[in-house]
């Protein structure tokens, strides 16, 4: 009975996560495909999709435009929820429950709707679309993400220490900057990340708010007329792969402490 | 000591700009798109007249009206078919793999998350096409001999959508198991519950909330999703975001598109009332 139940359930996980790995492997495999087609059978290895991937100069520019929308629109909503995180969690405000709803708000729109607003906003007042339109409506997206990931992570145990700072004789800059920020640190980071990856990503906003320099996700809806294309497999394969780095390295520097702490208890 | 209203402008200062940023960049445009979607356009101008038509041509055209009801169908499917795959998966990781390894469980089974998303649909355009991985299988497994047309059909679409939502299902449904408390299934087996018994009367309840919470979200991003179905399900059978894309795009149709944007956003408030409501009502 016992032993039953155990088959079951590693045939039950053998089969789900090759449901959830079946397409990333086929992705990566068929972009080391030697031939035109990245159908079966495989007949590679072969790294000529790769190269014609970097030097393919509107690949590797809308892959310079989409890290630099991440970054900086992300710094903005970081820099953004924080602040708001902070003067709600520090400060009494009457009629902060409808203005934290406001703030939130965006979270529960799709994107669709939010970037189709900003193009008629922007076309009636006559801004022309760029990568500058598209950093705005990144940050649209993801100050409420910053802000609630930050806000959740402030609690009253930091309040101590602040008001001992402030005992000392900072003033309230001095605390924010130098007590408060560092003490938050990790949620920042994480939110700042996770902000990132969801600009990198974000291909509707990007569609509908950009004109002549595009970001990576339009560059690769692009590829994708010309139907199934290793070249395309190798691009995707690419990202992938940036983003795997990414994850592994906050898994193993900010998210490392955490799960140390947790062991020890 | 500051007064309490000076303390309250300070206050307010560190709030006003994240304020501002939506106020001009998402609450402003959302005016504006109200605007439009009461004003007509007729050949290539647009004309300020105030009026419902662009609404009451959503009813009467009914291919806007299958679009909606499109969405629906495909969006409950999702739901269904990723909370049922979901479950057993944030069970097993939760109950019976050491915690030593349930972290690792976890990040392999969001790992094709940190694919692109166009990506992720686009690879498994490349499974279920014609000539693809699936049915090149198949057949030489003879089990069946011509091979089957998945592609550009609401199976896909589905498959597509059902791959990125059991990871999210997965996460809120592991959340919710792992803070309950090992007293309840104690007290279960002291009154005399057996495993099946346990699972069916005191942990299935208990996690409903995680359920439900992965099933408002895996709504709302399937309903209003313009790539998977636009990549994976084709020009066949078009869903609500898709039609919009259209009118945006193909015929420059601002009032239309604007007017079908409200709808589909009328459809995830009611969701979201609904969700919210039942929720609060599961709590007292």
């Amino acid at each position: 009975m016992h032993r039953l139940r155990s088959i079951g359930v590693i045939s039950y996980l053998l089969l789900v996560y090759g449901f959830i790995f079946l397409p990333v492997v086929t992705l990566v495999l068929f972009s080391f495909q030697e031939g035109r087609f990245p159908i079966p059978p495989f007949n590679g290895p072969s790294l000529k999709w790769y190269q014609a991937v970097f030097s393919d100069s509107k690949l590797t520019s809308a892959l310079f435009n989409s890290l630099v929308v991440a970054l900086l629109s992300s710094l903005v909503a970081c820099f953004l929820g924080f602040l708001a995180a902070y003067g709600f969690a520090r400060y009494r405000l009457p009629g902060a429950g409808p203005i934290k709803a406001a703030i939130t708000a965006p979270l529960t729109v799709s994107y669709l709707i939010i970037g189709f607003g900003l193009l008629v906003t922007f076309n009636m007042i006559g801004v022309s679309r760029s990568l500058l339109t598209v950093g705005v409506g990144h940050v649209v997206i993801n100050t409420p993400l910053c802000f609630a990931i930050i806000y959740a992570s402030m609690g009253d145990h930091q309040l101590n220490i602040e008001r001992a700072a402030r005992d000392l004789g900072a003033n309230d800059w001095q605390v924010m900057l130098r007590v408060t920020a560092p003490m938050l640190l990790p949620s920042i980071i994480a939110a700042y990340f996770l902000s990132v990856t969801f600009s990198w990503d974000e291909f509707i906003i990007a569609f509908l708010l950009s004109r002549f320099d595009v970001t990576l996700p339009v560059e690769i809806w692009s590829l994708l007329r010309s139907g199934l294309n290793p070249k395309t497999n190798a691009v995707g394969s690419v990202v992938f792969l940036i983003s795997v780095v990414i994850v592994l390295l906050l898994e193993f520097t900010i998210f490392r402490r955490g799960a140390l702490s947790d062991r020890k208890s | 000591m500051p007064s309490e209203a000076a303390r309250r402008r300070k206050g307010w200062a560190f709030v006003v700009p994240a304020l501002l940023w939506t106020l001009a960049f998402f609450i402003i445009p959302f005016v504006v798109m109200v605007m439009y979607s009461l004003w007509q356009r007729t050949g290539t101008s647009l004309v300020k007249a105030w009026n419902f038509d662009n609404y009451a041509s959503f009813f009467e055209k009914s291919h806007f009206v299958a679009g909606l009801i499109n969405s629906l169908e495909i969006t409950a499917l999702v739901t269904v078919i990723s909370i049922v795959l979901a479950y057993p998966l944030a069970w097993i990781i939760a109950e019976r793999i050491s915690p030593r390894w349930q972290r690792l469980a976890l990040l392999l089974a969001i790992l094709p998350f940190w694919t692109s998303y166009v990506v992720r649909s686009y690879a498994w355009l490349l499974v279920l096409s014609k000539n693809g991985y699936l049915n090149q299988t198949l057949i030489s497994l003879k089990v069946i001999d011509t091979p089957l047309e998945i592609a550009a059909t609401r199976v896909a679409t589905v498959t597509g959508f059902v791959h990125f939502f059991v990871m999210l299902l997965t996460l809120t449904i592991y959340a919710n198991l792992v803070q309950l408390s090992p007293n309840y299934r104690r007290a279960a087996a002291d009154l005399g519950a057996n495993g099946f018994q346990t699972f069916w009367h005191v942990i299935l309840p208990l996690t409903i909330p995680g359920v439900m919470v992965g099933a408002f979200l895996t709504f709302v991003l399937c309903i209003g999703d313009y790539i998977t179905p636009q990549i994976l399900g084709g020009n066949n059978e078009l869903v609500l975001p898709q039609i919009i894309m259209l009118q945006i795009t193909r015929r420059a149709d601002f009032p239309t598109a604007a007017a079908l944007s409200i709808i589909l956003m009328v459809v995830i408030s009611i969701a979201y009332i609904a969700c919210a409501r039942w929720l609060k009502m599961e709590r007292t």
